[in-house]
């Protein structure tokens, strides 16, 4: 799960990781408030979206007077900022965080992921603040600094340390930043996060060490142990179909093709997707229905498949434990319940009692296609979504 | 033979007397695994599935029953716990079905397992089987035919997808093992095809990953230097967008790393073929074969 980096910079806050102050507006004259309430003659608006690269796409401003706060807060909220994140269309921007202005003697890099390959938890440091830690690795490999830590000793001061030195700190930011590191890793392994990325992590002039920057990322698995955490978590930054999807436990992800799917198992899903693109189609979306593709979660993915205005649809299952009776019991049901409205439906069924699921589907009269392999599935539904496309000048 | 069980592993189910936890020990004893027992908590002394008894603790039951393998369907939340009981309690095999384990649960399991001699297999993950003899967890039995091929997977109906090609082309296979669609697995590719390398009645395994991390490739390194039975693999997620998880925790591509067009030319420069669509895994195992 995501949060905004106000949202992340407060937890910062909670565990004495220094991090600039600034207050949230909603509002041009909220903006104007806060940076009053601030204080100084310089300040940062932020806009405040989930994804990355902000600043690049215009959504940070520095402001030297309060008109210029007003002036930049009135250009950010309510653009659609693009980042090489968001898309071409961008995300709509609805809120700014007004920031005091800081001195900067040195911007740095740090993060904490879990490095899948020693199954630990990893933090980098790197000199090249400011810049993705993707592209200093790809350039300047050797400006990274690692440290890993086992779940019985944690993180230790020598770490930090270690890593300081690295960067080329010295005197009292040395103190700083192994306190600073100290903080962040409580945060990620309290909070159970699942990134933590400090860039720019800023070296003031007196030596003291703070977070220009914050993204926090959180394991949502382990969202029922953290409730303050999940109490963050901002729906308009989500795709309304995914939160949709999410109420009736459907993995979905919207992708930008026009063939929806619906399948049982993630690499099955997946792999479902891939075979359409293979047979020149483009999928809409991938759906794991789960172990359990009961009649109300069919019909719930019907429903999303068809406001995402797919050109046809194809089922995949393969029956397990699931039997493919029951299976095609709760496709005709959600059929007649949402109503497919002329997109071709292309069903494949294997495994448990296929035969049995199959002549379910023919005997319901409904105009269902269906297929011995996923391959064939994939051929048919590329072809029907063309059909369907053609008579609808779609 | 095959690898890590046969008709003779001792199974216990902790979680036995929840749904999923009775339903597919019934299942598992169907098929005719050795199941010797179960542990829930506060159940102990009584029985299920007609004869099966339940204990209250792991190291109760290794105690009673000897069991040496426990396969675990208790929930995301006390799923470090079971492991970690099971281990404690001297089981040499330990089965994790359960999905949703928080990263840092599994962290401390796995580091904690490191100085045991046990091996986790998953979690999020159909579990194990060997055709005929033994299966752990909650794949469909009767796809499964015994014969020569080793299957590897970090998926779970992909996987039966691929047996029930194996089955058909006549094939057959010896072990099938679910790794598990986690980002931190208990055990991964490497140990398992070593485990196949070494397996007589295995002549080829399939490998079937996915997007995310980079088990695949450092598999694939692993085989061009020390496999001597042919390897064929599909990858899952080539349609896969960058920083969206494809359902399994573990399947995400970030910071660039993680394609499955990264993994599959990773595997094809190993000399693995890899099959282009699922329909093609018992095909293009076929073709592994004929070397």
């Amino acid at each position: 799960m995501k949060i905004h980096e106000y949202q992340a910079k407060q937890i910062l806050q909670q565990y004495g990781v220094p991090t600039p102050r600034g207050g949230l507006a909603r509002t041009v004259d909220e903006a104007e408030q806060a940076a009053r309430d601030l204080g100084g003659e310089i300040w940062v608006v932020k806009a405040q979206i989930h994804a990355g690269g902000r600043g690049m796409g215009g959504g940070v401003k520095l402001a030297r007077s309060l008109s210029e706060v007003r002036q930049y807060a009135e250009q950010i909220l309510g653009m659609q900022l693009v980042t090489h994140q968001t898309g071409p269309e961008g995300t709509l921007v609805q809120k700014v965080y007004i920031e005091e202005g800081c001195d900067i003697a040195r911007e740095l890099y740090l993060g904490m992921v879990l490095d899948r390959q020693t199954g630990q938890v990893c933090m980098m440091a790197s000199s090249e603040g400011g810049t993705s830690i993707e592209e200093v690795a790809a350039t300047n490999p050797e400006r990274i600094h690692k440290a890993w830590f086992t779940p019985g000793v944690g993180f230790s001061a020598f770490h930090g340390r270690r890593l300081a030195y690295a960067l080329g700190l010295e005197g009292p930011a040395v103190r700083s930043f192994v306190s600073f590191a100290a903080g962040l890793y409580r945060v990620y392994t309290e909070k159970d996060a699942s990134l933590a990325e400090i860039n720019p992590l800023v070296v003031t002039g007196a030596g003291d060490v703070i977070a220009l920057d914050c993204k926090l990322n959180f394991d949502g698995n382990a969202l029922y142990r953290h409730p303050d955490v999940l109490e963050l978590r901002d729906l308009d930054e989500e795709d309304p179909s995914e939160v949709e999807a999410s109420k009736y436990e459907l993995n979905y992800i919207k992708l930008d093709g026009n063939i929806g799917c619906l399948v049982n198992g993630a690499g099955l899903a997946m792999a479902t997707m891939d075979t359409l693109q293979h047979y020149g189609g483009e999928p809409a979306n991938f759906l794991d229905v789960g172990g359990s593709a009961t009649t109300e979660r069919v019909s719930a993915a019907f429903r999303i498949l068809l406001q995402d205005q797919v050109h046809a649809i194809m089922v995949n299952i393969f029956g397990g434990i699931m039997k493919c009776d029951t299976i095609a019991e709760g496709v005709i049901a959600a059929v007649k319940d949402v109503g497919l409205g002329g997109v071709p439906l292309i069903v494949r069924l294997a495994g448990t009692n296929v035969a049995r699921g199959k002549a379910l589907l023919a005997e319901s009269g409904l105009p269902i296609r269906t297929a011995e392999s996923l391959a064939e599935a994939a051929e048919i539904s590329v072809a029907e979504a063309r059909n369907y496309a053609e008579q609808n000048n779609a | 033979m095959a690898i890590l069980i046969d008709r003779n592993t001792r199974v216990i189910c902790q979680g036995i007397t929840g749904g999923a936890g009775l339903f597919h020990s019934g299942q598992m004893k169907e098929y005719g695994s050795n199941l010797v027992g179960g542990v829930t908590p506060n159940k102990g002394g009584t029985t299920v599935l007609d004869d099966v008894p339940v204990f209250n603790t792991v190291k109760e039951a290794v105690d009673e029953t000897n069991a040496n393998a426990s396969v675990i369907f208790v929930p995301a939340r006390f799923a470090k716990d079971a492991v970690l009981e099971a281990v404690d309690g001297g089981i040499e095999l330990v089965v994790c079905i359960t999905e949703g384990i928080p990263v840092l649960d599994m962290i401390t399991v796995k580091d904690a397992m490191k100085s045991t001699g046990a091996r986790l297999i998953g979690p999020n993950c159909p579990g194990i089987i060997t055709a005929d003899q033994c299966k752990i967890g909650i794949m469909p039995g009767y796809i499964h035919k015994a014969g020569t091929i080793g299957v590897i997977s970090r998926s779970g109906t992909l996987t039966y997808e691929a047996v029930d090609q194996l089955t058909n082309n006549g094939l057959g296979e010896t072990t099938c093992i679910g790794i598990g669609g986690d980002p931190v697995p208990g055990t991964g590719f490497i140990d398992l095809l070593e485990l196949f390398n070494n397996d007589p009645e295995t002549e080829g395994v399939v490998m079937i990953g996915e997007i995310g991390g980079t088990a695949e490739e450092e598999a694939a390194e692993w085989v061009a230097s020390h496999m001597t039975k042919p390897v064929s693999a599909f990858i899952a997620g080539q349609t896969a967008p960058p920083g969206k998880r494809m359902g399994h925790a573990g399947a995400i591509i970030s910071g660039g790393k993680g394609t499955a067009s990264d993994k599959i030319a990773a595997l094809e420069r190993a000399g693995i073929p890899v099959a282009r669509t699922p329909s093609h895994i018992g095909s293009t195992m076929e073709t592994a074969l004929a070397g």
